[in-house]
């Protein structure tokens, strides 16, 4: 213990202390600071740089999954869109095919209706030609038979009458 | 993108963590070789110190019996006695044929009548007496002593009871001290003029990154806790590199021992004490006068032990740096020493291996020493800042 207290020096004591302040202080402002703010920016990148790319990885997933629905919706629209079309295609002909039905039953009717015309006008016309031919055939005879004109006349009528019976 | 820049950068720090591991291995290398050539040129400068040692005590300490002829022992003794002091001159090693000094002199500063300035050349190595302004001044044992013009020394006891003048030399240890401080403002600015470049270590801060990281990680942030470490990481980081490259220099054939002068840990030891007491919050000094948790008496009781831990942990720490490097150095001047004392060819060679061994040990301790009292340093601090404690 002696010889260490003799050993002691204030001298270097003083000189120690002082050039270590010195040098702490150097050191602090021109190696210190600038080394260990750069290694900790360093350490900051590289932990951005790794939770980037981590949530790129997962942005990309996310719009790989979100791309998939998208397809399969497209798919249910097409769908969808393919069996309305064919359900408007198929109304379309049945339309089509109801008016052109009504048509042709309409001209049918008409035409119908013409030859029922026709055909009552042929009637009624064949009907006077056959009276004024009875009578003229009637008259023939009956110039034979009867000499009287009344006779021949109440005759006429009542086969006149009987003819529209028929 | 991003992914493909990550993956950029990871191959890229693997790369440069290759090139560190390389770049420590050649350190080491280097280092290794340097410890080799040690014994070696410790054993040239071993015999010169004898002849300028035997020189000093007949000329200047003319009470002192002269030892002419000192056995083989004392000269070894003396050897690293002289090793392990500081020295008003940078003394590298002395021709013995021709008792020349090889070194440079070195700014002596006293605080006696004034201040007195004089190159440490005028006391010729001790050889001779110093004369300032009308002052006498001579060397004994490394030490600045007031003498007459004739340079007695009243000696009792083998003490010299000359006056002491306040001495505030540039010694070897502090002329020293001022290179490593140069030194590690250079490596360390240079490292950091790196990364202004770009974010990835280049040069030097490749090597020296890896260790400031450590020093966060494995010290500073389990110590002191994420918090408040910020504060103190200067202080640290400067205290490891100063204590393991004055350590690292201590080891080579130089012969600077910085480390092993109780001064210098001394002034480390309070520096870590004043900022620990000045940084120390409301819960540290309850913990030293009032311990919360324990009954009354046992407070009482307390309180001085803990205030008397507050001065032993720096003492410890002190005596810790100074007797591992003092031992180092001692226990491997005395294998190199018994190199000679054996003179036979086995009992040497084999000092000189052990000498070797004990150099790798060395380089090891060197580190540990530098990262136990940082870490020691880092406890302290962690404890004056901490908040709350976990019982």
């Amino acid at each position: 213990m002696e010889k260490l207290i003799e050993q002691f020096s204030v001298g270097l004591f003083f000189w120690q202390t002082i050039l270590f302040l010195v040098l702490v202080f150097i050191l602090k402002k021109y190696a210190w600071k600038p080394i260990l703010d750069s290694v900790s920016e360093r350490e900051d990148t590289i932990r951005e740089s790794l939770e980037s790319a981590e949530k790129a990885k997962k942005d990309l997933t996310e719009l790989q999954s979100k791309n998939e629905s998208l397809i399969i919706e497209a798919k249910i629209e097409r769908d969808a869109l393919l069996k309305e079309a064919r359900e408007i295609k198929d109304k379309i002909v049945s339309d089509a095919k109801g008016e052109a039905k009504e048509e042709a039953d309409k001209i049918v009717q008409a035409a119908h209706a013409a030859i029922e015309a026709q055909k009552a006008g042929a009637i009624a016309e064949m009907k006077s030609e056959m009276a004024s031919l009875s009578i003229s055939i009637a008259e023939k005879i009956i110039r034979k038979e009867l000499s009287s004109d009344e006779q021949q006349k109440s005759l006429a009528n009542e086969l006149v009458a009987d003819l529209k019976l028929n | 993108m991003s992914t493909k820049k990550n993956i950029y950068f990871c191959t890229k720090f693997r790369i440069v963590n290759r090139q560190v591991i390389m770049q420590f291995t050649r350190a080491l290398f280097f280092l290794a070789v340097l410890v080799l050539i040690q014994p070696v040129f410790l054993t040239a400068s071993g015999h010169a110190e004898h002849a300028s040692d035997s020189t000093e005590s007949t000329q200047v300490a003319n009470q002192e019996p002269a030892q002419e002829g000192m056995s083989m022992k004392q000269e070894i003794k003396a050897h690293i006695q002289h090793h392990l002091q500081d020295g008003h001159d940078f003394h590298l090693y002395t021709d013995t044929e021709t008792n020349t000094h090889v070194g440079f002199p070195l700014l002596v500063i006293l605080l006696d009548d004034g201040i007195q300035v004089f190159s440490s050349s005028r006391f010729h190595h001790g050889e001779s007496v110093a004369e300032s302004n009308g002052n006498f001044y001579a060397l004994h044992h490394g030490k600045v002593y007031k003498t007459d013009a004739a340079g007695t020394f009243e000696m009792h006891d083998g003490h010299v009871h000359n006056e002491k003048p306040l001495d505030f030399s540039i010694t070897k240890n502090v002329f020293s001290i001022m290179a490593f401080a140069l030194i590690l403002i250079l490596l360390f600015t240079g490292a950091a003029r790196s990364y202004k470049k770009s974010l990835v270590p280049s040069g030097s801060a490749r090597f020296l990154e890896p260790l400031i990281i450590f020093v966060r990680d494995e010290i500073a942030i389990p110590n002191i806790g994420e918090k408040h470490y910020k504060r103190f990481m200067s202080y640290l980081l400067t205290v490891f590199f100063f204590i393991w490259l004055v350590n690292l220099f201590g080891l080579t054939p130089l012969g600077i021992n910085v480390t092993n002068s109780i001064s210098v840990t001394f002034a480390l030891a309070v520096m870590t004490f004043v900022i620990t007491q000045f940084s120390g919050k409301k819960e540290y000094w309850k913990h030293i006068f009032w311990m919360p948790g324990v009954p009354v008496p046992m407070k009482i009781l307390l309180a001085p032990i803990e205030l008397l831990g507050v001065f032993i942990k720096p003492f410890a720490l002190l005596i810790r740096l100074y007797a591992n490097i003092t031992a180092g150095h001692i226990v491997l001047m005395s294998l190199i020493g018994l190199m000679f004392i054996f003179h036979s060819w086995i009992g040497s060679t084999l000092s000189f291996g052990l000498s070797v061994f004990i150099s790798f040990i060395e380089l090891l301790v060197a580190a540990l020493q530098a990262y136990i009292f940082t870490m020691l340093t880092a406890l302290y601090f962690g404890s004056a800042v901490a908040e709350h404690e976990d019982h």
